[in-house]
């Protein structure tokens, strides 16, 4: 089935804010085999909200994740998440066009601080694979 | 940081990726796709079978950036997924490797393309890493 061509320009309430800490990068680090030893979070940690963001998104649309690949990812830093924040990501969705019995999904996900401030701005592009 | 001068050839950075490694990866992001640890679903929407997160490949590209760049911050990241990394259900897995060519210093911020290829071809479109420099 399709995905609504009405949600274009829809915003998704907020993820549930979430504590970031030491232990969290480090895990995220090293499931990618890299090492952390304090500091900044490794520059795709913000998927982590962007991800919490994008599966509310698809429960609400009842769009399933199997079906889903990622077509493309841009990130946008205001400055690097660091333990302590309290992360929140915010869903809009861009664009939608359907290709070849595709929808091709276009979101852009502001992820904010507890005080409201952007850390990241990141965009998506989500290719929606027709059932056959 | 060491300094970036445009036209540098930063040492390419080979990783293998393994079953393991996409459970482990999983879990770390919240990314329980099926099409990451399940050959049958991979298969039923028409993938070669089990892939590795597009994520978990950008991460690499950011893992090798922090390695050229001393741990840089990184100002912009971001590429199209254009090849699937098939990960083999064995214990060897598959090797991404990262290359990286410096385009620009300017204004306090460097510009390096990527090129991230898997079994020799590219897996990632037009990947990108902009640092402060």
């Amino acid at each position: 089935m399709p995905v609504d061509a009405a949600l274009v320009g829809k915003t998704f309430p907020p993820t549930r804010p979430y504590a970031v800490s030491a232990e969290k990068i480090r895990e995220f680090a090293s499931a990618t085999g890299a090492t952390y030893d304090g500091g900044p979070a490794p520059a795709t940690f913000p998927i982590v909200l962007a991800f919490d963001a994008m599966n509310a998104f698809l429960a609400a649309e009842e769009i399933d994740l199997f079906r889903i690949v990622h077509g493309e990812q841009k990130f946008v830093y205001e400055r690097p998440v660091v333990p302590g924040d309290l992360l929140t990501a915010t869903l809009t969705v861009r664009s939608l066009r359907q290709i070849g019995g595709n929808d091709i999904i276009g979101t852009a996900s502001e992820v904010r601080d507890g005080d409201g401030a952007l850390v990241c701005s990141t965009t998506a592009t989500l290719v929606h694979r027709a059932a056959a | 940081m060491s300094a970036l001068s445009a036209g540098d050839t930063l040492a390419p950075q080979e990783y293998a990726v393994t079953r393991a490694d996409l459970v482990r990866y999983a879990g770390a992001s919240g990314d329980f796709n099926p099409i990451h640890w399940s050959d049958r679903v991979a298969t039923s929407v028409g993938l070669p079978g089990v892939i590795a997160h597009g994520m978990f490949t950008m991460a690499l590209a950011a893992r090798a950036v922090a390695s050229w760049t001393d741990g840089a911050e990184v100002l912009e990241l971001g590429c199209k997924f254009t090849n699937p990394v098939v990960v083999p259900d064995d214990d060897t897995g598959v090797v991404v490797r990262v290359a990286g060519t410096v385009k620009s210093v300017e204004d306090g911020r460097a510009a390096i393309a990527l090129e991230v290829t898997c079994c020799g071809a590219k897996v990632l479109g037009m990947p990108k890493a902009v640092v402060r420099a």
